[in-house]
């Protein structure tokens, strides 16, 4: 029982009843999909199905009533413009300054400086500094030296929608590096002298070899498929000194499929074990989610250990060639496992070489067929190797699932629109806030406890074993269960570990001081005895923190015909998220669980300063635009 | 060079070395073709030796076959086995039976109230239906007037009325009225040996990985236990009432659930061994092969790990006590896991002529080992969540020999240096538990209830 607000930017639920406020909060730009189920004795279930995975049923009394939310919803959770994401009114109140300088946080410029570019071998080209040749590229491309503007533009008219070879990552100790591109226009017979120049170039850049791979991402048919409508790959033939490799990697609509199917699985109620490995195995997720680490490996290894460049593409250039350059430089670069790292990353690879984010997470209303979850695949690459590698990353699970959400949040404008070129047009940088400058900021709440910059996991390339190691892929159910509480380990060793650290760390500190007290003060022994006591004393209280049990010991249905489904829904979990986490008050103000009313910048705060009214923290009717109607109703 | 002596496989590399890797001898198969024979060992290894010369391997082959399959108890390795840190007997009184009795029948009598559980098995009931006054009012003493009791058949309904007509079945509700039946559970089957051809099986791809793991049917077999085991506890903690566990025999899932139940209401039961650990081992296992025996240790061991997974500060051990016991049970050098039952260790005298695995593992520099640098008490019961999203393939026990575990050996190790480093604030209350535990372990059964 409860009340339920529409705001201009979020669904909100509050339970009546209980003692503590219960309020669930969900974007709009967080929902997927709505669908009005059949009408029961109780009412009229409304099921609202997350991006992020949240899954809420709501059981309206009145049908008429239902309806009206239900219209009000579709409309609210697909605008047609940018101005009504959520990113345009955010403001997590900082001035100017601030905001300019969280979004300098992240500097593409400084991180190919890091790679040590320029160099002798490759330079800056500013050939698309008005995005004349390629408006899903950046302006400023990293090229090779001995690449002229000719070869560039030439190469660029050879290449699907003008995707040229550009540098992705560059290994400076052996000078092997990874380029991306989209198909070429090869057709049946085609060739283009500046394209075949272009990878020359990039084979010369790296003089310690003498050839250069050509990865194409995609399965060999639909490679092949393309060529009849003019695209497809290289031929080994006209091409000196390449070697051609496919690795198969579906296209985005198998991807969207696999995990709807994968979803469907994760909705079963009270499954067996048997339905539900039968259903993952089904989806195909696992196996997909393998072959893009495979190809990842394959580069991985080819630049590492055997000193030879890449090029990788797949027919755009910007889903498969995004997913397999990323994780190569993962596997690659310890910095892309710290935390500022793996931001620069995702701001290279995706980012900056025009990712669609806003077609493929659905930002704006637009061809349902353009959504799938590229980038969502990605992440739990990462995660995978996380487990894999439990030291290697300095970055904590918790860390990926937050920026999935607000990948789908539309929250901060970094993943706004689908080029760099729109988002400059947009003025994003001025109208909206940096997630990066957000995640830093918290950023105690996603260290990996495990990692230290000095262990032998945090050095060089990670050695990923590829097949035949299928077991080591898991279902990911921190992400794709994720509101389901009840499913999860009930103890984190992850913020265990992080208090007992940071206790440490301060113990440690304290002892110092400690230690130049007694220097100082070694005659009044009295004082110094003091302080430790309460040293001791702040240790007791980690401890007992630490054992609160609760969440462990809350009693689970074991009969499984007694579970119903709301019973498994978010709500429940809201109850158990009160222990256990350390560092509660921290972690609410980054947490985008918005199950459990913690969202604070995206919550009651900046609804009060859109109310006109003021004084009450609650959306009202008044509060602007048309879509903004809220519907109060008893559910 | 390879050496056979009596009990152990030694194998070297290099000749003259000093240094030889003991290789387990409990041999599972042999196969040998054209001077390779491959051995697969119980705990799971795959080894391949290539021997110059097809005679001298058949008779490798033969030797190994023939110490491998020792058919007399007193000449197995336990009754050999002298380390030197031990002396005999030392261990086998560290966990009398009776004291646990002895607790337990006082918790019956003097706390009445509180809810026990019970194990046995069937009632021979048969195709007429026979009644037996006697275990009736047995049953009945159990419940106080108007108390309500739960029966846990672990066996399924279909297979509980089958075996009516050999003789078994279940209690009917007209005799047993304070009583309520409820049936869990599958036929355990090939499961293992299936999972383990699929873990070996190196060329499948990720398709057939996963439908391979579905149709082997272990993790079901997982979850099943778990959730059985759950609901026991439930009964008791929830209900309040007393359960009363039986399968078929009442040795094998019938332990498995007891077993478990307990393990969800007080986790410090397997402090270096509990009587229930041994019993279930003893029932599992003893020295029979692979074929006639199902592997419900193992599968008992599993659960635990998933326990461990959920809840990983409330088991005092680690992954590493569980294989332990895991290679202990299929082969050992002790005699803790000798032998189908009491009587039969009588007659053996394991007690005389081995050494108990529990007081080498009580040892503090072996104890050290198996503890969970996590583990925090909790005196509460804990309950796990038996959602297949939930339940993992123990990659630690089956892929122990396939994958390399550096990472995550490295990773725990980093566990254990972090809160190791915390310590000598805490240290005098972490040692005070500690030592507790080592010096009087009888006494500890008191402190968890």
């Amino acid at each position: 029982m409860g009340t339920l607000y529409l705001t201009a930017t979020h669904v909100i639920f509050v339970e009546n009843g209980s003692e503590t406020r219960k309020e669930t909060w969900v974007l709009h730009s967080q929902i997927s999909s709505i669908e009005k189920q059949a009408t029961t004795a109780t009412g009229c279930p409304l099921l609202i199905r997350c991006k992020n995975f949240q899954v809420i049923q709501l059981v309206i009394p009145q049908e008429r009533d239902c309806h009206d939310v239900y219209i009000s919803l579709i409309r609210l959770a697909r605008p047609v413009k940018y101005e009504e994401l959520y990113c345009f009114s955010f403001n997590p109140k900082l001035d100017k300054e601030e905001r300019e300088q969280g979004w300098k946080l992240v500097d593409l410029n400084e991180e190919y400086n890091r790679m040590g570019i320029p160099n002798n071998y490759w330079q800056i080209s500013d050939v698309n500094r008005d995005y004349g040749v390629c408006d899903s590229y950046p302006t400023e491309v990293y090229v090779p030296k001995s690449a002229t503007a000719h070869i560039i533009v030439g190469s660029s008219k050879f290449r699907s929608r003008r995707r040229f070879p550009a540098l992705s990552y560059y290994c400076k100790d052996n000078n092997a590096s990874i380029c991306r591109s989209s198909q070429p226009l090869s057709g049946f017979s085609a060739r283009c002298l500046e394209d075949e120049q272009m990878l020359q170039a990039i084979r010369k850049a790296n003089p310690g070899s003498d050839f250069i791979y050509v990865v194409d991402t995609r399965p060999k048919l639909n490679a092949m498929a393309n060529r009849a409508a003019g695209k497809g790959y290289e031929n080994e033939d006209n091409y000196s000194n390449i070697k051609f490799q496919f690795i198969g990697i579906e296209n985005i609509h198998v991807m969207r499929n696999s995990l709807q199917k994968m979803l469907e699985v994760c909705e079963l109620k009270s499954p067996s074990m048997s339905d539900f490995l039968w259903g993952l195995e089904n989806s195909g997720w696992l196996k997909h989610i393998k072959a893009i680490m495979d190809a990842g490996i394959f580069i991985a290894k080819a630049v590492a250990e055997e000193g030879v460049s890449v090029l990788v593409h797949c027919s755009d250039g910007w889903d498969r060639t995004a997913q397999v350059c990323s994780v190569a430089s993962l596997l690659l670069d310890p910095y892309y496992r710290t935390m500022k790292g793996f931001m620069v990353l995702i701001e290279k690879d995706w980012v900056s070489f025009g990712h669609k984010f806003n077609h493929r997470y659905g930002n704006l209303d637009g061809d349902p067929k353009e959504i799938s979850p590229v980038i969502d695949q990605f992440i739990e690459c990462v995660w995978q190797l996380m487990e894999q590698f439990p030291c290697a990353f300095e970055f904590n699970e918790r860390f990926l699932i937050h920026i999935q959400h607000h990948i789908y949040s539309c929250q901060f404008g970094n993943f706004l629109c689908n080029s760099q070129k729109e988002r400059r047009e947009l003025k994003i940088q001025e109208r909206t806030y940096s997630l990066w400058a957000h995640l830093w900021k918290n950023r105690a709440d996603y260290m990996n406890p495990l990692y230290r910059s000095d262990h032998s996991q945090t050095q060089g390339t990670l050695r990923s074993q590829m097949a035949p190691c299928n077991f080591l892929y898991k279902f990911w159910s921190g992400m794709y269960n994720r509101f389901e509480k009840g499913l999860h380990p009930r103890q984190s060793v992850t913020d265990y570990l992080m208090a007992v650290k940071e206790e440490t760390q301060q113990l440690e500190e304290e002892l110092e001081v400690l230690g130049e007290r007694l220097a100082n003060l070694q005659k009044s022994q009295l004082n110094d005895n003091k302080d430790k006591s309460k040293q001791q004393e702040q240790s007791k209280q980690l401890r007992l923190s630490t054992s609160n049990n609760s969440l462990a010991n809350t009693p689970q249905e074991y009969s499984n015909d007694l579970k119903s489904f709301p019973s498994r829904s978010p709500s429940q979990g809201d109850e158990e998220d009160s222990a256990l986490i350390l560092t509660q008050d921290n972690l609410k103000s980054s947490d985008p669980d918005l199950s459990a009313n913690s969202d604070q910048e995206s919550g009651v705060e900046d609804l009060s300063c859109r109310s006109p009214s003021g004084g009450g923290c609650l959306p009202s009717e008044d509060s602007g635009k048309d879509s903004d109607e809220a519907v109060f109703l008893a559910v | 060079m390879l050496a056979v002596p009596g009990i152990d496989l030694l194998f070297s590399s290099v000749p003259q070395s000093a240094e030889f890797r003991l290789v387990p001898v409990w041999l599972l198969t042999l196969a040998n073709s054209s001077g390779t024979i491959t051995l697969r060992c119980k705990d799971l290894k795959v080894l391949q030796l290539e021997i110059p010369g097809m005679e001298e391997c058949l008779n490798i082959a033969s030797s190994i076959e023939a110490l491998s399959s020792v058919d007399s108890v007193m000449m197995m390795y336990p009754f050999f086995y002298r380390p030197q840190s031990l002396k005999l007997e030392e261990g086998w009184h560290l966990f009398p039976l009776q004291q646990y009795f002895q607790q337990i029948a006082s918790q019956v009598s003097l706390e009445g109230r509180d809810p026990a559980m019970l194990r046995s098995s069937q009632p021979l009931t048969g195709p007429n239906r026979k009644r037996c006054r006697e275990d009736e009012m047995l049953l009945g003493t159990v419940l106080e007037e108007g108390e309500r009791g739960f029966i846990i058949d672990t066996r399924s309904a279909q297979a509980a009325k089958q075996a009516r007509m050999t003789g078994g079945g279940t209690e009917p509700k007209s005799s047993y009225p304070q009583w309520r039946r409820l049936h869990r559970g599958r036929p355990l089957q090939e499961s293992f040996i299936k999972l383990v051809d699929a873990c070996n099986d190196t060329a499948i791809n990720m398709d057939r990985w996963l439908n391979r793991l579905e149709s082997c049917r272990w993790l079901s077999h997982v979850k099943a236990a778990l959730s059985t085991a759950c609901l026991a506890a439930q009964c008791m903690d929830r209900e309040e009432a007393n359960v009363l566990v039986h399968g078929a025999e009442g040795t094998d899932t019938t332990l498995l659930v007891t077993a478990l139940a307990q393990g969800l209401l007080e986790r410090e039961w397997i402090k270096a061994g509990h009587p229930f650990h041994l019993r279930c081992a003893r029932s599992a296992y003893s020295h029979a092969r692979l074929k006639q025996e199902a592997p419900l240790f193992l599968l008992f061991l599993d659960c635990v790990w998933q326990l461990s997974r959920q809840f990983p500060f409330s088991l005092e051990f680690g992954e590493r006590l569980l294989l332990t016991l895991f290679d202990d049970a299929y082969a050992s050098a002790y005699g803790t896991f000798l032998c189908n039952n009491e009587k039969e260790r009588c007659l053996c005298k394991v007690k005389e002529n081995t050494h108990s695995l529990w007081a080498w593992l009580n040892q503090p520099g072996e104890r050290k080992k198996y503890l969970n640098p996590l583990y925090l008490p909790n005196a509460l019961v804990i309950w796990p969540s038996v959602e297949p999203q939930s339940i993992q393939l123990w990659q630690g026990l089956f892929f122990r020999w396939i994958r390399s575990s550096q990472y995550l050996d490295e990773a725990w190790a980093e566990i254990q240096r972090l809160v190791e480093g915390n310590e000598p604030p805490v240290k005098d209350s972490a040692g005070n538990r500690l030592s507790q535990s080592l010096s009087d372990p009888t006494a500890q059964p008191e402190n968890g209830r």
